[in-house]
């Protein structure tokens, strides 16, 4: 009998932790996926920060490095100043990356920091049981906005890949989605670019993936791919926002 | 001479912390104790600048000069400072086109060098500073002349090396006043 | 040299190739020299976007396997807790030097020894130490870097080389190792890359079982205990016969040898403990005079935090006074010899 589907030999054996219908390990195993075709497992160390990825450690195969909140593009700088020929990438939520941890990631990306970014986007804090995320959409219900997210109040979302794309840095920034399977797709060609761009020393990548958060949300898993075509998508269109991999030698 | 501390003082720009680094680096020559410790504050240029300097034969205890052997002010406000620190029987000199103060105390000596004057009068425009030490080491011979030479052949950075003659000169216009 | 390039140079001799710092008065030069002279050795210096981010690339760096660095002052250093808190839980080496000011809050730029307790007790929460030293001269300040990079490596504590502005800002003659001569220590927990040799490393202070967090708190806890039994560091000057021991370390212990020496000239028989290690504190050091002398004198440019440890090991035996000064204000060793008649002259 043919084997036509296996779990990638670079994530290990441990049993995920995240809710039913959760897209994290959709978005993880196309990492995982993505390190075992390039055959990068024993040179990548990947930094997972706080939020719903910190125990990413346990399932990949390569080295980890776990971040404080919001740090994990500091701690990647200070690994790949260190190990230039390595490859580190760390896998971020959108607390994480767009609220306590801005300024590391705008600067990572500005300095053209030579590391890979996984920029899990689903407009809510999933691990401390679904506050607003600074991506949370105006007038969207969550635990710390229970009449909605007023911008006059609490502000607009923060458009990642829009705000980043200001800057000289980043090689490569694309906005994917897993909603299906197209787009899962999609989302798989784009990190393996963003690593391969990586690879070829062009310098900050960053994919960030339109993720679903059923449980906080209060949906089922099918009702919050609905949720996240009909509302995010508008909000944050796909694309790639900044593309310069087919630039000249590095 | 067991130990001598020496206070300058002045303006930013001045040069102080200059020649106070070479009073340490010709008791550095002589291969004896020395420290070097620049006030420091906010402001880059103009400010007060003050620096203390030991020359020592023991170990050095705290390097913060309060109460100084020598002297040298080359403005009015640090000598207003410093004037009653110093030592009975120590040392003063004052940049005297700068200084206008006579001092009444009669338990120190007092230098009035127009040092300012002097170096623009003699083309060593801002060596001031170099021509009261000078002064000071042909009143105070605690180190020799050879050591200050030296130091000055240490102190003054590679791009300014055309200006080590003017150095000496200043020495030597210093001592003769 | 000034204190603060010696130290700089230092560092790099000791082989540290990663630099990673914020500017704050009064520890610039050490950013500035480092920026100077890594591109020089094929090192790294890199100002970061704050000093938050400068202690968390240490971590990256230090997971690494390499010698990293950061420097900031008093209140730079605080801001640096959460990760000199997560380095500690990591169990990563690495070396934080703090040039302290004034404080709290902005304070001022003048030298202060107020950080004693954010050092050897705060930078993070959870059960654990640092390895703390308190240089107070230029050529300790140099001897101290390649000390502490060694012991960091050794038991995988981050060290802190804790200065002051003075120390900082002054220039001594100093001399230099060229490398540093101690066994290089194996990193076998490295997360370099495992190139399919070993199983993956995981650098990693998140532990949400108790019983586990317990556990390694405990293990942890071990090593601190071995430090403290092999890692005292102190000076004695003029201990032999004194009745009065003044305890001081750093820029306040080269006063205190000023005003001890002036004491001796009158008759009076003090001496100092100068604590090198500020944690381990050297309790050795005072449990030993806690026999000997009539009573301590804390001499600190502070309110007073250094005295809570002497205390601790004195236990009410012998009385421990206090001197010290603040906000910038460096005591005289007037100030100080006028001190130590005062408890002398009540003794007799």
């Amino acid at each position: 009998m043919a084997i036509v589907y296996k779990k990638p030999s670079t994530l290990t054996d441990a049993t995920l932790s995240y809710c039913p219908g959760c897209t994290h390990g959709i978005i993880q195993k196309l990492v995982a996926e993505t390190i075992e075709e390039l055959g990068i497992d024993g040179i990548t160390i990947g930094v997972a920060p706080v939020g719903c990825s910190v125990t990413a450690y346990d399932y990949y195969t390569c080295d980890m490095v776990q971040a404080a909140h919001g740090r994990a593009p500091a701690v990647a700088t200070g690994l790949k100043r260190s190990l230039p020929d390595n490859v580190v990438f760390t896998y971020q939520g959108d607390g994480d990356l767009a609220a306590i941890g801005t300024a590391e990631t705008v600067h990572a990306a500005t300095r053209g920091e030579n590391i890979t970014v996984i920029f899990v986007n689903n407009a809510i804090y999933g691990m401390t049981g679904g506050q607003m995320a600074p991506t949370t959409l105006p007038g969207q219900v969550t635990q710390t906005t229970p009449y909605g997210r007023d911008p006059k109040v609490a502000g607009w979302p923060v458009h990642v890949c829009e705000m980043l794309a200001t800057l000289d840095g980043p090689a490569y920034l694309e906005r994917v989605t897993v909603c299906d399977i197209p787009n899962i797709r999609k989302a798989k060609a784009a990190i393996k670019k963003a690593f391969q761009a990586q690879l070829a020393g062009k310098g900050f990548s960053m994919v960030e993936v339109v993720s679903t958060c059923p449980t906080n949300w209060g949906l089922t898993p099918v009702e919050a791919l609905d949720w996240l075509k009909d509302n995010m998508l508008p909000y944050y269109p796909l694309g790639v926002y900044k593309d310069k991999t087919g630039e000249g030698e590095n | 001479m067991a130990a001598t501390n020496i206070l300058l003082a002045g303006f930013g720009g001045q040069g102080i912390l200059f020649a106070g680094k070479v009073l340490a680096y010709a008791g550095l020559m002589e291969e004896r104790q020395v420290s070097w410790l620049p006030s420091y504050g906010p402001e880059m240029r103009g400010g007060t600048a003050n620096c203390s300097v030991c020359i020592s034969d023991h170990p050095i205890g705290s390097p913060l000069v309060l109460a100084p052997d020598i002297l040298v002010a080359m403005n009015t406000p640090s000598y207003d400072k410093f004037i009653d620190a110093v030592v009975p029987g120590g040392l003063a000199i004052l940049d005297s086109a700068l200084v206008d103060r006579r001092c009444e105390r009669e338990d120190i000596t007092v230098c009035y060098v127009p040092a300012t004057s002097l170096s623009k009068e003699q083309g060593l425009d801002g060596l001031a500073n170099i021509i009261l030490i000078g002064k000071m080491i042909a009143e105070r011979p605690f180190v020799s002349n050879e050591s200050i030479d030296k130091a000055i052949d240490k102190c003054v950075p590679a791009r300014k090396a055309h200006l080590i003659d003017a150095n000496k000169r200043a020495i030597a216009l210093g001592a003769a006043q | 040299m000034k204190g603060n390039e010696a130290l700089a140079e230092a560092a790099i001799r000791a082989g540290c190739r990663h630099y990673f710092g914020y500017p704050i008065t009064p520890q610039t030069e050490i950013a500035a020299y480092m920026a100077k002279r890594m591109p020089k050795v094929g090192g790294t210096f890199l100002q970061a976007e704050s000093e938050v981010a400068a202690i968390n690339m240490v971590l990256g760096a230090a997971a690494a396997g390499v010698r990293a660095m950061t420097s900031s002052s008093s209140p730079g250093i605080s801001l640096k807790s959460e990760g000199i808190s997560y380095i500690a839980a990591c169990d990563l080496p690495c070396l934080i030097v703090d040039v302290m000011r004034g404080g709290p809050g902005l304070g001022g730029i003048q030298p202060s020894q107020a950080d004693y307790w954010q050092v050897t007790r705060g930078l993070g929460h959870g059960d654990k130490q640092l390895l703390v030293f308190a240089p107070s001269t230029v050529q300790e300040m140099v001897d101290t870097v390649f000390n502490a990079y060694h012991k960091a490596d050794t038991y995988r504590i981050p060290a802190v080389i804790l200065a002051d502005g003075m120390l900082g800002q002054m220039m001594e003659p100093v001399s230099f190792p060229d490398e540093d001569k101690a066994e290089a220590i194996e990193k076998p927990w490295a997360t370099n890359g495992h190139k399919g040799k070993r199983t993956h490393n995981i650098v990693n202070s998140l532990l949400l079982k108790p019983e586990q967090l317990e556990q390694t708190v405990f293990e942890r806890a071990k090593r601190y205990e071995q430090v403290k039994q092999n890692e005292q560091l102190w000076e004695e000057y003029r201990m032999e016969d004194a009745t009065l021991a003044v305890v001081a370390y750093g820029a306040s212990a080269r006063i205190a040898m000023n005003a001890i020496d002036a004491a001796r000239e009158s008759g009076l028989q003090v001496g100092l403990i100068r604590p090198i290690s500020l944690w381990p504190f050297p309790e050795k050091a005072i449990e030993a005079a806690a026999g000997k002398v009539q009573g301590f004198l804390c001499v600190e440019m502070s309110m007073g935090q250094m005295i809570e440890d002497v205390r601790l090991v004195v236990s009410g035996r012998k009385p421990v006074a206090f001197y010290g000064r603040t906000g910038g204000i460096i005591p005289t060793p007037d100030e100080v010899l006028c001190e130590i008649k005062k408890l002398m002259g009540g003794e007799r």
